[in-house]
């Protein structure tokens, strides 16, 4: 049950990002580059995408467990750390020059979209490098998501 | 603008799914580590989500004519901005998806500093790549 639920969750998520137009890279440089014709078609995915989300979380809260799993996993972490901001800092810089970020990425990949395809290579390869650097010069964080 | 609005939606929907279900963050960056991680017969359901994720992005792009202009990019610039989120979204514990949506929608300090972080430092970016450089 768990794995159809997470099946369906990624079905509707993706769905969402190609309707959305979140999948053509164009569409976010169009978003990140502040020029004539700027879209801000994005603005209305990111809004509409939070606020059902927010109204949702709300009226989960008094759950004590989810459906098909014993506890929620909510990140407990609360603190601003270098690694969160240095983190931030590097993704904006990457999606302003690629116009992808994950979600987007990974979906093109699956619909043959070569542009993406070559984008997870490169994100294959940074997540590998993350890993080496973590392995030697720290101790393992736990993840917001 | 139509089209904005019903993704944004249904990626909300998936969020509040994927809490209501699973009690997971739908962060993808994350997701997507946790599918990759060995042991893998621990985080099946994340690679249950990310092959959800081709699924319902094939069967939109099937069903629907959502045409998008298609915007030519230098693999090389892909390429490097691939390595660049790889490494940022793992460091900074997430991406559009678990800070942008799930984290700033349960108003986490941290998720909402880090979006505001990525949306400023992305338009910053990609101002100077695509418009002042282009």
């Amino acid at each position: 049950m768990k794995l159809v639920a997470a099946l369906f969750g990624g079905a509707v998520f993706g769905a969402g990002l190609v309707i959305s137009g979140m999948t053509e890279p164009g569409n976010i440089i169009a978003f990140l580059n502040i020029a004539p014709g700027w879209n801000a078609a994005l603005i209305v995915v990111m809004a509409s995408a939070l606020a059902v989300t927010f109204i949702g979380y709300r009226l989960l809260a008094g759950r004590s467990a989810p459906l098909f799993d014993d506890a929620f996993h909510t990140p407990t972490k609360q603190q601003l750390d270098p690694r969160l901001l240095t983190g931030a800092v590097v993704f904006g810089v990457g999606w302003g020059v690629s116009g992808y970020c994950p979600g987007p990425a990974i979906v093109g990949t699956f619909l043959l979209d070569e542009r993406a395809l070559i984008f997870m290579v490169g994100y294959l390869v940074g997540v590998g490098i993350y890993e080496l650097a973590d392995r030697r010069f720290t101790t393992p964080a736990l993840t917001d998501g | 603008m139509l089209n904005a609005l019903i993704g944004g939606v249904l990626i909300g929907l998936a969020a509040v799914w994927m809490h209501a279900s699973l009690g997971r963050v739908a962060g993808i960056s994350g997701i997507f580590a946790q599918a990759l991680k060995p042991p893998y017969g621990k985080a099946l359901w994340a690679i249950a989500f990310v092959i959800g994720l081709g699924v319902g992005g094939w069967v939109a792009t099937a069903g629907l004519d959502a045409e998008y202009a298609r915007m030519a990019l230098d693999p090389l610039t892909l390429a490097l901005g691939g390595v660049i989120v790889g490494i940022g979204t793992r460091l900074g514990s997430g991406c559009t998806s678990g800070h942008g949506v799930c984290g700033t929608a349960r108003l986490s300090k941290r998720s909402i500093v880090a979006t505001m972080i990525f949306v400023s430092v992305g338009m910053l970016t990609g101002t100077i790549v695509h418009g002042v450089l282009a």
